[in-house]
């Protein structure tokens, strides 16, 4: 039998070994922490404490505005300090509240409810109520995820296992120390779609939590596991959902529209941890990583701890660490201010060492088309960006560049190590800036 | 045989004449007449076709002017010499147009701007890309990224990057048509009247403490020159903005703005009090 998978995509070194035997360890509060108020995508959240507000763990500091949105709160007890600016792990600054940890540890939960006999609306209110967030890193706020249209058919939902960026192991650990609240939340995702189908799709280079979890499903009818082909990015909603079922989403349709949910395994225990426990999401479980950390670990870290907090914890930088990386080498974003925080989603810390950060000389395209090979998209990069560069948008749109997840396979493929990506996001951008002023005009 | 030959020769300058008829009435019937001042007026205008004026082109603008929707003067790349032409040939009233250029509003140049430290920006040069991907290589967010998008931009050659990275105007080049305006990410580039000689050259929101560690170029906030100006200085969000229609350049301490953010634009020549001309409101 074939393995499942999608058509394109890349395998670049995994990497994995560096932390995949490590056990989760919980980081303690630092001193200062940062929260931003956009630790999600939609509307920024609303500030709820002023400065010098005191808080304990768990307490609400800024609530959501509006449905496409998530509350956030404190994962410390302490004062706030300050209600400002900080750069974030976007590269940007964003508005954010400073607090000043008082190294008290009690906390302020809500009540714990029953698994088996909560019910869908209430799980929906807890999941809202906690701030959980998409882990598998868009951050996309899951209450709205798992609020469907009522007229769209929910046939299954598929739990994300694949872990497709190189390096990171977070949600491979959850599969392996937490199989009953990746399970339990599985099971309270399919509770409150009122669906009955649950898959979970792991790539095949994570034998020991595919039999893992095949166990625990063993005598679970309606639960199976499908194991998928190690690739990039198999983990990708739309990749994953056509490996899985063999339905293709169409270019700006969403997964419910061909009848399926995808939740990472880590929002899954996000879930559980909400329901069984009352705890908000206010812990980052994160993989520190790279051949530039002494020590690479997994991690649970309070969300808002400064990169730099996380670092000193794994030991510190070797002296030949040349850049370091929030979330995976494929989609990560280069990091220059190191108190830049730990947010929600953050699914980990890589530093490169210099050896392995190289800068290469950019050439003229020679229409190898490996690019359009390794799309698992089907577009056609090198026109894309091309189309860009000579401001030709409308161009781009027809071609479907408003399509592109900016997954950077192209860019990786690329022999003339041409920047698509960087060129594809300008021209995404300018593409979405014509639309609404198409819009606009139209009404 | 020779039928043969009648037969073709007929055929065909018959079908010639039709056609040659049919071609003499529609010429007669389907006339347009298109106003012989079109092409003078289009052939005197600068034809960059640079879209200064709103309209689609140098031809369009023509046109236009021609059936007076549009005022002579509106052609600001031209200068007063196309626009007493153009008015001439119309025979209306030359409108006086102010001889516009574009300022650069921000003198943070490699030199005075602190750069982002381990994650040098690796990518295309391209401004916009810089803008969108983590905000190019320095620590402000408001200033110039030194891409050179307004540079490629210009149809003038008015425009180069200097040594430090940051693009100068040629002001005699320079038309005001606003292209390098358009292009420029950070809105950090400006039309103004040429006879405008003071502005804030500097774009910067952040609060005093961090500007400060950001640039040496930059507006920091410390309100000296908005509180002594009457008006002529206002502060908005954390940068000093000029009130053009209330200021009065005799009022700002210019020597106490510790960056020179607020400054003359050509802070190399002293102007003195007597030389600054009228401002335009």
């Amino acid at each position: 039998m074939t393995i499942k998978t999608f058509r394109g995509g890349i395998h670049p070194p995994e990497y994995k070994e560096l932390t995949q035997n490590s056990v989760f360890e919980k980081v303690p509060a630092p001193g200062q922490i940062f929260l931003p108020l956009t630790q999600h995508l939609g509307r920024q959240a609303i500030p709820v404490v002023k400065k010098g507000s005191v808080v304990t763990a768990g307490m609400l500091v800024a609530q959501a505005d509006g449905f496409i949105s998530a509350p956030i709160h404190s994962p410390v007890c302490g004062t706030v300090a300050n209600l400002g600016k900080q750069i974030t792990s976007s590269g940007f600054p964003k508005d954010t509240i400073t607090i000043i940890t008082n190294g008290q540890t009690e906390a302020a939960f809500m009540s714990p409810m029953d698994p088996e006999t909560i019910t869908p609306d209430d799980i929906r209110k807890r999941v809202a109520d906690a701030g959980i967030v998409g882990q598998g890193g868009a951050a996309f706020p899951t209450s709205v995820k798992l609020t469907p249209p009522p007229e769209k058919l929910i046939e299954f939902v598929i739990l994300n296992g694949c872990e497709c960026e190189p390096y990171l192991t977070r949600d491979y650990r959850f599969m392996l120390e937490r199989p009953d609240a990746v399970i339990g939340g599985l099971k309270l995702i399919l509770k409150v779609l009122g669906v009955q189908k649950g898959i979970m799709g792991i790539e095949n280079n994570k034998p020991a939590a595919i039999e893992k979890m095949k166990n625990y499903l063993r005598d679970e009818k309606d639960l199976s596991v499908v194991v998928v082909k190690t690739k990039y990015p198999q983990g990708a909603e739309k990749m994953l959902i056509k490996a899985i079922t063999g339905r293709e989403v169409p270019p700006g349709k969403l997964p419910m529209d061909v009848g399926a949910v995808m939740q990472n395994v880590g929002t899954a225990v996000a879930i559980y941890d909400a329901i069984t426990k009352g705890e908000p999401l206010i812990t980052a479980a994160l993989t520190v990583s790279g051949k530039g950390i002494k020590n690479p670990k997994n991690l649970i870290v309070p969300v808002g701890t400064p990169i730099k907090d996380v670092i000193d914890h794994c030991g510190g930088l070797t002296d030949n660490a040349a850049k370091i990386i929030v979330g995976g080498p494929m989609m990560g974003a280069a990091q220059y201010d190191l108190s830049s925080p730990v947010m929600k989603a953050t699914s980990g810390i890589l530093v490169l060492t210099k050896d392995e950060v190289e800068t290469k000389q950019e050439t003229t395209c020679v229409r190898c088309g490996k690019c359009v090979e390794v799309c698992p998209l089907n577009l056609l990069p090198t026109r894309l960006a091309r189309l860009t560069q000579l401001q030709r948008y409308e161009d781009a749109e027809m071609i479907g560049i408003t399509v592109c997840m900016e997954c950077g396979t192209c860019a990786y493929t690329c022999p003339s190590n041409i920047p698509l990506v960087q060129w594809i996001r300008l021209g995404k951008q300018k593409v979405f800036r014509l639309q609404k002023e198409r819009s606009a005009s139209e009404n | 045989m020779v039928l043969t030959f009648i037969v073709a020769i007929v055929t065909m300058g018959g079908l010639g004449f039709i056609f040659a008829s049919a071609l003499a009435v529609a010429d007669k019937k389907l006339k347009v007449v298109e106003d012989l001042r079109i092409a003078e007026v289009n052939e005197i205008l600068p034809n960059a076709n640079c879209g200064a004026c709103g309209n689609a082109g140098c031809y369009d603008f023509a046109v236009k002017v021609v059936q007076g929707k549009v005022d002579p003067s509106k052609c600001t790349v031209g200068g007063q010499d196309v626009i007493d032409e153009v008015s001439r040939i119309l025979g209306v009233e030359a409108g006086s147009s102010t001889k516009m250029v574009a300022r650069v509003l921000c003198r943070g140049g490699n030199a005075e701007a602190a750069q982002k430290e381990n994650a040098a920006y690796y990518g295309p040069q391209s401004c916009s890309v810089q803008a969108l991907v983590g905000g190019g290589d320095k620590l402000c967010f408001d200033g110039c990224l030194g891409g050179g998008e307004c540079v490629d931009a210009c149809q003038f050659n008015a425009m180069y990057m200097n040594d430090n990275g940051l693009p100068v105007v040629i002001e005699e080049l320079c038309t005001g048509c606003g292209l390098c305006a358009k292009a420029c990410p950070r809105n950090i580039i400006e039309i103004h009247p040429v006879d405008r000689t003071l502005f804030v050259f500097c774009k910067n929101h952040d609060d005093p403490k961090t500007s400060k560690k950001v640039c040496k170029a930059a507006c920091i906030a410390c309100g000296i020159c908005a509180r002594k100006s009457d008006g002529g200085v206002v502060m908005l969000d954390n940068l000093a903005v000029i009130n053009y229609s209330k200021l009065d350049i005799s009022k700002i301490p210019l020597d106490k703005c510790s960056t020179k953010a607020i400054d003359f634009v050509h802070a190399d020549v002293q102007i003195t009090e007597e030389k600054i001309p009228a401002e335009v409101s």
